[in-house]
């Protein structure tokens, strides 16, 4: 029977074969366009004369003496010191993921386990204040911020991510507890162990999978953020976007785009790993809220 | 779970989420009915060698002070709200008793920052969203039906798009589409017109615009529909098979109805995300053309000319008040679901 339905004509296997390959070539091709012509000067990864220039290199050819140069990534790493922002985002987007999947974790579970009615309506509230756009809130932060001399600290950037991200690590982590067994916690709290007893030694040892599927998430959220890193953060501690950012805005000198093209492929890098290792994670993660809903 | 024990470990999420989520909420409200404080000015007697005058100076010391007591600024009730820049109530009657017919009234309208900002959101919202359903669909059903050796490669780069960061994959298809770019080349040959821009035209960069955002967001619709055709009962397609039923007609009466419930949660996410569209546009450098209303507080905060806290406020505020036209629709389904579920 299953063959049955496997069965199709050759012109229909065709269309969606030629339908994935022009996906895929939509998806990846332009990553690796930008990551060849990274290598590349500027007259050759913006031609005026050919776009063939920026697969042969023919200008890079001129005025570096070979077909590969790396003088985009010199620049941008060390003469516009971009790893000073690799760093900060490194300092950020590890704070924010471990501060997050802490209180993540516990609201997540007490809102599982509570079956009472007000945990629903906190879930309600949480998809209401994950709707709210970053730029709002952050309009609601930075006069208090100024006066307050936060402005422009790395802990303030991470505490107000940590937020901004938690009703989203809430609902996720709400219903991976949701797939634990009631009675497992339960029966531990029959041999006399307290609720949080029972949290720490029963289902902190299961709750790793769904955990690490939320704190890539987290880890997403932080490392991509451009808002708040752009408006909280000052020049000298800028994260990696917002410092891309900054250099599209002397564009006008030759050379310089290609600073942006480099840090723009640097930053992506890690993205690509990161899928590479965790693709399994990612994809339970997106469908974990959707399929049981 | 008792009362007492839930409130102790919800209590660090939920102070997160209040100091920094509903307190900035009632915040913006409170920043927009007040404006930036005028300069004070003072007159002085300036003497010079052909004898003295009065003149009106900036009073530099008591300005800062001003600002140093009420930092807020002065009071302005609703006034930013119906200022031009805003709802530009005076700007909307005079177009309205100025334009002969409906186009030059929406010409006019459209002149003004909010409602161009507004225009653009909307259009963005309610044009990406369906298209990343259609999309996303056709791309898992195409997957889906791929030898197995090659779902894994294949959802790997189908997850790049969305998983890069707004502001770098904008960025990456804004220098394809330069005039000097590969795409944007390209262009220009097949279309045969050497100053063909994709930046100069306001229509173009819209396109543009919603093109990355289908691009961006596709992936994710893609997954989770992929993820829900493999919960597909069998049986049924099997039973639609032989009462006759053609591949168009499974698709259409047993997998689609399966799929609502997904249908219902990407296009949540979407008009939630799509809502506050910001990041393409300073990737696309697109503000010339298309701005959004995220954009616009934006610009109020950070865009260079000063910080307008006032008008970011006004601006916030009314950027939550589509949201919440937005998921009212959502909340009630979700309330009645639950209550159904409770009796």
């Amino acid at each position: 029977m299953s063959e049955l339905i496997h069965r199709r004509s050759k012109s229909f296997t065709a269309l969606i074969w030629v339908f994935v390959l022009f996906w895929i070539i939509l998806a990846g091709f332009p990553f690796l366009w930008t990551m060849w012509g990274s290598f590349k000067v500027q007259g050759d990864f913006f031609s005026k004369a050919d776009w063939a220039y920026a697969i042969s290199g023919l200008r890079t050819q001129i005025e570096t003496g070979s077909s590969f140069t790396g003088d985009g990534y010199h620049g941008a790493w060390i003469t516009k010191s971009f790893w000073q922002a690799a760093l900060n985002t490194m300092i950020v987007v590890v704070s924010v993921v471990i501060i997050s999947l802490t209180l993540g974790t516990l609201g997540g579970y007490a809102l599982a386990r509570s079956g009472k009615k007000y945990a629903f309506y906190l879930l309600m509230l949480a998809l209401v204040f994950r709707a709210m756009p970053h730029i709002t809130l952050v309009s609601g932060y930075l006069l208090p911020f100024f006066e307050w001399n936060l402005w422009g600290h790395l802990p303030t950037a991470i505490i107000v991510m940590v937020a901004i991200n938690q009703p989203f690590t809430l609902w996720m982590l709400h219903s991976f507890f949701l797939n634990i067994p009631k009675d497992l916690d339960e029966s531990a709290m029959v041999d006399g162990c307290t609720r949080f007893q029972a949290f720490r030694r029963v289902i902190v040892p299961v709750m790793w999978p769904g955990v690490i599927t939320t704190g890539l998430f987290s880890f997403l959220l932080a490392y991509n953020d451009f808002t708040v890193t752009a408006t909280l953060l000052n020049n000298s501690n800028q994260t990696m976007v917002p410092k891309i950012a900054s250099f599209l805005g002397t564009t006008q000198v030759e050379g310089n785009v290609m600073f942006a093209v480099a840090a723009v492929v640097s930053a992506t890098a890690p993205l690509f790993i990161l899928v590479m290792f965790f693709q399994r994670q990612i994809v339970s993660g997106l469908t974990a809220g959707a399929v049981k809903g | 779970m008792k009362n007492r024990t839930f409130f102790w470990f919800i209590l660090p999420s939920l102070v997160a989420m209040v100091l920094f989520i509903a307190l900035p909420i009632g915040s913006v409200f409170i920043q927009s009915l007040y404006i930036e404080h005028g300069a004070v000015l003072k007159e002085v007697k300036s003497c010079g060698p052909f004898g003295c005058k009065d003149e009106v100076q900036i009073d530099v010391a008591a300005t800062s002070q001003l600002k140093e007591e009420k930092p807020l600024g002065k009071f302005n009730g609703f006034g930013t709200y119906t200022n031009r820049n805003h709802l530009a109530v005076t700007e909307l009657k005079s177009a309205w008793n100025d334009s002969a017919n409906w186009s030059i009234y929406f010409s006019k309208v459209y002149n003004l920052p909010f409602y161009r900002a507004l225009a653009f959101t909307l259009t963005y919202t309610f044009i990406v969203t369906p298209l990343v359903l259609l999309l996303g669909f056709f791309i898992a059903l195409g997957v889906n039906s791929l030898p197995k050796k090659l779902k894994g490669p294949t959802i790997f780069v189908s997850l790049l798009p969305m998983i890069v960061t707004p502001l770098i994959g904008s960025l990456i298809l804004f220098w394809m589409i330069d005039s000097k770019g590969i795409l944007g080349a390209s262009l220009q040959w097949l279309l045969d017109d050497p100053n063909l821009s994709l930046k100069a035209s306001p229509a173009l960069t819209w396109i543009m615009l919603i093109i990355y955002g289908v691009w961006h967001s596709a992936p994710f619709a893609f997954i989770v529909f992929y993820a829900g055709l493999q919960t597909v009962p069998s049986e049924t397609i099997e039973a639609a098979m032989i009462d006759g039923a053609s591949r168009w007609e499974r698709t259409r009466y047993v997998v689609l109805p399966h799929l609502v419930p997904l249908i219902v949660f990407i296009s949540l996410i979407q008009l939630m995300d799509n809502f506050r569209v910001f990041e393409p546009i300073v990737g696309f450098s697109a503000q010339a053309s298309a701005t959004s209303l995220s954009w616009i507080i934006y610009n109020d905060l950070a865009g260079g000319e000063g910080t307008f806290f006032g008008s970011a406020g006004a601006t916030s505020v009314l950027t939550i008040l589509g949201v919440a036209v937005l998921l009212i629709p959502v909340l009630i389904r979700t309330w009645n679901d639950f209550n159904r579920k409770a009796v």
